[in-house]
């Protein structure tokens, strides 16, 4: 039925800072920047990968009331918004010393796991980015977990 | 009025994603609180009407869920990691677990499974909270 995700959506609180950032900081490229007269049509992309874009969206009238534009902001600025974008990378290492230099907000530095190392920041406002350099294990399809640990190892036997 | 609420929520997110990264350190109210701009009191109060329990509690709960997912996912002793995720006493650690979890930290061991999920989705939604256990309570 389908072949592909073209677009998804990110609120931001306000679009200038959210170019901003997304671009200057976070190093994506503006896909669309449109003055529709009824809202501003803002979308970025992974450099090189237009048609696979993130609508960065300001809540607001006339979409929807002031009363849920309200409820909306303040559920982004306490980073309730849930998981917002993932993203890989094939160095994050080198990504994150790029990230941090830039004075990124980070909720986690480089943390290695069995499926990659990644790390964690948030927006401007509150949401969630995650960064993933995927572990290269040929025929481990992402997402299964490792073998179950050996019963009986109580001891320090730590990683 | 919205915007101060706004800047209000972001520096409780600010705080307590400070309190997620040194969740192996003591509670620092003083620090978290200048991370957010507030006075001691203040943070304290505010993070409870921001996020729907006290910094305490949010931090022990951390400690809990990531105890948690270390007895799950790594062979590590349970005295290794008491003291890895911030507790200063085996005793302590057991009973803190035992009150929250509702089972001992090896009983816990004996069934864990290892969630092949990203860590975040772990911390975010393991943390065993009030707001999970009532749900449990209530038979659900």
């Amino acid at each position: 039925m389908y072949n592909g995700i073209n677009m998804s959506q990110i609120f931001v609180l306000d679009q200038d800072k959210a170019r901003d950032f997304y671009v200057k900081t976070l190093g994506l490229e503006v896909s669309n920047d449109l003055d529709l007269g009824f809202m501003r049509w803002l979308t970025v992309c992974v450099p090189g990968q237009k048609g696979r874009d993130i609508l960065l969206e300001q809540p607001g009238p006339p979409a929807m009331d002031e009363e849920t534009t309200e409820t909306v902001r303040e559920l982004v600025s306490k980073g309730a918004t849930g998981f917002t974008l993932g993203l890989t990378t094939d160095n994050i290492q080198k990504t994150f010393e790029t990230l941090k230099a830039r004075g990124v907000e980070f909720t986690q530095e480089p943390t290695t796991h069995f499926y990659g190392t990644d790390i964690g920041i948030r927006d401007p406002f509150g949401n969630n980015i995650r960064i993933v350099q995927l572990a290269e294990v040929p025929g481990t399809p992402y997402l299964e977990p490792p073998a179950p640990k050996t019963k009986a190892s109580t001891g320090k036997s730590g990683r | 009025m919205s915007r101060a609420v706004e800047e209000i929520n972001r520096r409780m997110l600010r705080a307590r994603d400070a309190m997620d990264r040194a969740y192996t350190q003591p509670l620092d109210i003083p620090h978290l609180a200048e991370v957010a701009h507030v006075s001691e009191a203040h943070f304290i109060r505010t993070f409870k009407s921001t996020f729907g329990e006290t910094p305490h509690r949010y931090l022990q709960r951390r400690r809990v869920e990531r105890s948690m997912f270390m007895l799950g996912e790594t062979a590590r002793s349970i005295t290794d990691i008491c003291l890895e995720v911030g507790f200063s006493s085996l005793g302590t650690f057991s009973r803190t677990f035992s009150e929250i979890v509702g089972v001992t930290p090896s009983e816990y061991r004996e069934r864990a499974v290892v969630n092949p999920v990203p860590t975040c989705f772990t911390m975010a939604y393991m943390r065993p909270s009030s707001f999970g256990e009532a749900r449990a309570k209530n038979g659900a």
